[in-house]
């Protein structure tokens, strides 16, 4: 992707002066007011910030759900704003990996289905199918759980089933929001390693948001948010 | 992708199996209505046809009286016999001529008393009715030109007097006249117009005409046309002698009617076909009803899967894959309705048709009809509640419980 003689190697995620603006006139709200942020491959980045601070409004642009107001945002070097929705969609399902505080697993279908559901999109033939979602499914310690329907798994098993959902096509950027939001602390720890270990082993850039700064202490980067605007950019457990 | 959005389409029936039969059943009810009132319309159109071709397609009747409903005639004197011989000896196309006289007379045998329509004709009048003798014998011509007191019964006349008796050889009394039964005829059942054709006795005419009547009067001509030769000449010029025979004027209306079978035929069939079509139409609304029922399914059950959408458009599924998985549901549904449909309808037919007396049809057309309208239904009545789907904002789905 990059040239050799490079320089400056083309971020995987950059942010210039991304601003959104819900709602008109005197109504209108600032969720996002002028934001620079550069997020290189292999990254490991915690989002902080108080809610309404616009890390929610930054999460779905970055994960090329929403499209900035202003600003522009390249996505490893394409222009996202300038995509309609379906090439939007491509990019999410090519690029892009989902795991979410409510795991959003479909109900009443078994963890192998749940886990195929991308590669569905992708027309990834039936057989190759099974073995990439087994696979991924290993790779987050549910061997064995395959034919579980989400209500016959406890939290942290569901939130596994999400993540082998999530890096099943191999993503180049896995966006979490605050995966673990919903979970104990120990069960937190467990998706906390098992993220770490596919930033470190399989170079997959992650993003995640978090609002528990022990989770947040994973990363290798922490982005504070407040008003719509980066307060704080740096190694974690720095100043609050 | 038409295979995957079958796929999750089956998988999704599968999940809610009650409220997908619950959904069908409109369709269902539908498809079956449709298809029964066809095959059951055919099946009466064609016993209502083959009714008529027993009496003789090629078969013309004359009635004094001018033209009123579909059978009967008012006014106008009879014919007379002469009349008849005319009608035989002046018209080239004309095959056979049969005087009828008729009726209604109290029989009595034994200690049995029956009312029934009794004919004075000759035997052209069973050759005319393509009428065939289920025992006994056709009048000799000698009982023809003397008169005797001879008669052929139809079955029910033999049921109501005789029972299980034999009739042959037996006497049945007719006012003071007592004749021999020389031959019984098949049943023919009832008539188009509702008649029973078997309630009858018949009798040489100039026996009827002595002993009965007292006069010489002829009630029907009835004509067979030869084969090849066209009805429609036929009846024009018969038309025209009886005319001139009748002493009509130019400016005159006819006093007398010629109706051709075939008119009577096509008459009929052409109301048994607009009663279908009438009915069908009314058993396609039913149809429609289920189609706006698939709709309202569909979009419970878009409103329900909100969260699940967004899971799929966040994944990275084209606003057309889930427009498209939403539209094969709904077709699916309602092409398994219309299945579910056809099969009813077959199995109600057989029962129905045996029922009520018609023959069962199969018309295979109207089995492809009803299913490819059953699947144009899930077409029509899915792609709002899908377009819906397709539309939602993956962020906004996502947030919904």
């Amino acid at each position: 992707m990059t040239e050799p003689h490079d320089p400056a190697p083309v971020p995987l995620v950059e942010f210039r002066q991304v601003a959104k603006v819900y709602g008109l006139g005197a109504a209108s709200m600032r969720a996002l007011d002028g934001v620079d942020l550069s997020i290189a491959a292999g990254e490991f980045v915690a989002v902080m910030g108080p809610s309404g601070s616009g890390k929610s409004t930054a999460m779905n642009i970055l994960g090329c759900l929403d499209t900035p107001t202003s600003g522009s945002y390249r996505f490893s070097g394409v222009p996202v704003e300038g995509l309609d929705r379906d090439q939007r969609a491509l990019l999410r399902r090519n690029h892009l990996g989902f795991v979410f505080q409510g795991f959003n697993l479909l109900n009443r279908t078994s963890a192998l289905e749940n886990v195929e559901l991308p590669l569905l999109y992708r027309r990834t033939p039936r057989a190759e199918r099974h073995a990439q979602a087994r696979s991924a499914l290993a790779q987050v310690g549910l061997t064995g759980w395959e034919g579980h329907t989400p209500g016959e798994l406890s939290g942290g098993q569901q939130q596994r089933v999400a993540i082998a959902r999530a890096l099943v096509t191999g993503p180049r950027l896995l966006l979490a929001d605050e995966p673990t939001g919903n979970l104990d602390s120990a069960r937190g720890h467990e998706i906390m390693d098992l993220l770490t270990g596919l930033n470190r082993e399989r170079g997959i850039t992650v993003l995640m948001v978090t609002h528990e700064p022990e989770m947040a202490a994973y990363a290798g980067r922490v982005i504070h948010f407040r008003d719509g605007r980066v307060a704080e950019d740096g190694r974690p457990g720095g100043h609050p | 992708m038409l295979g995957n959005a079958l796929l999750l389409a089956l998988r999704e029936i599968r999940r809610n199996v009650l409220r997908s039969v619950l959904t069908i059943l409109g369709i269902v009810i539908g498809v079956a209505a449709v298809i029964v009132m066809v095959t059951l319309g055919d099946g009466a159109t064609l016993a209502v046809t083959s009714n008529i071709q027993s009496l003789g397609s090629n078969l013309l009747m004359i009635r004094p009286g001018q033209r009123m409903g579909p059978v009967s005639g008012s006014g106008g004197s009879p014919f007379r016999l002469d009349d008849v011989a005319a009608v035989g000896r002046d018209i080239p196309a004309v095959q056979a001529v049969a005087p009828a006289a008729t009726q209604s007379m109290t029989a009595v045998a034994g200690n049995a008393n029956w009312s029934a329509s009794v004919t004075g004709t000759d035997n052209r009048f069973f050759e005319v009715r393509n009428w065939t003798f289920a025992a006994g014998r056709p009048f000799t011509e000698a009982e023809v030109r003397s008169g005797r007191a001879v008669c052929v019964i139809g079955a029910t006349v033999q049921k109501e007097l005789f029972g299980l008796q034999d009739p042959l050889g037996q006497k049945i009394r007719l006012k003071q006249v007592s004749c021999e039964v020389v031959g019984l005829l098949q049943a023919k059942g009832q008539s188009t117009m509702g008649t029973d054709q078997d309630d009858i006795i018949v009798m040489p005419l100039r026996t009827y005409h002595r002993r009965l009547a007292g006069n010489r009067n002829v009630s029907l001509i009835q004509v067979t046309v030869r084969e090849g030769e066209s009805t429609e000449e036929a009846k024009g010029a018969i038309e025209r002698l009886m005319r001139k025979r009748r002493h009509i004027d130019a400016h005159e209306q006819d006093d007398f009617n010629v109706r051709d079978m075939k008119e009577v035929a096509n008459m009929l069939t052409g109301t048994t076909k607009v009663l279908t079509e009438l009915l069908s139409a009314v058993a396609a609304v039913s149809l429609l009803v289920g189609g706006i029922g698939i709709m309202n399914i569909m979009l419970v059950s878009v409103t329900e899967r909100t969260r699940e959408i967004g899971i799929r458009l966040a994944i990275g599924a084209l606003e057309r894959e889930v427009l498209m998985q939403f539209l094969v549901e709904a077709v699916a549904l309602s092409s398994l309705g219309g299945v579910l449909g056809i099969v009813l309808a077959l199995g109600a037919s057989v029962q129905l048709a045996d029922l009520l007396e018609v023959p069962f049809i199969f018309n295979p057309r109207i089995v492809v009809i009803a299913f490819l309208f059953s699947a144009a239904v899930g077409v029509i009545f899915g792609y709002f509640p899908a377009r819906r789907a397709a539309r939602l904002d993956p962020i906004e789905a996502l947030r919904r419980e």
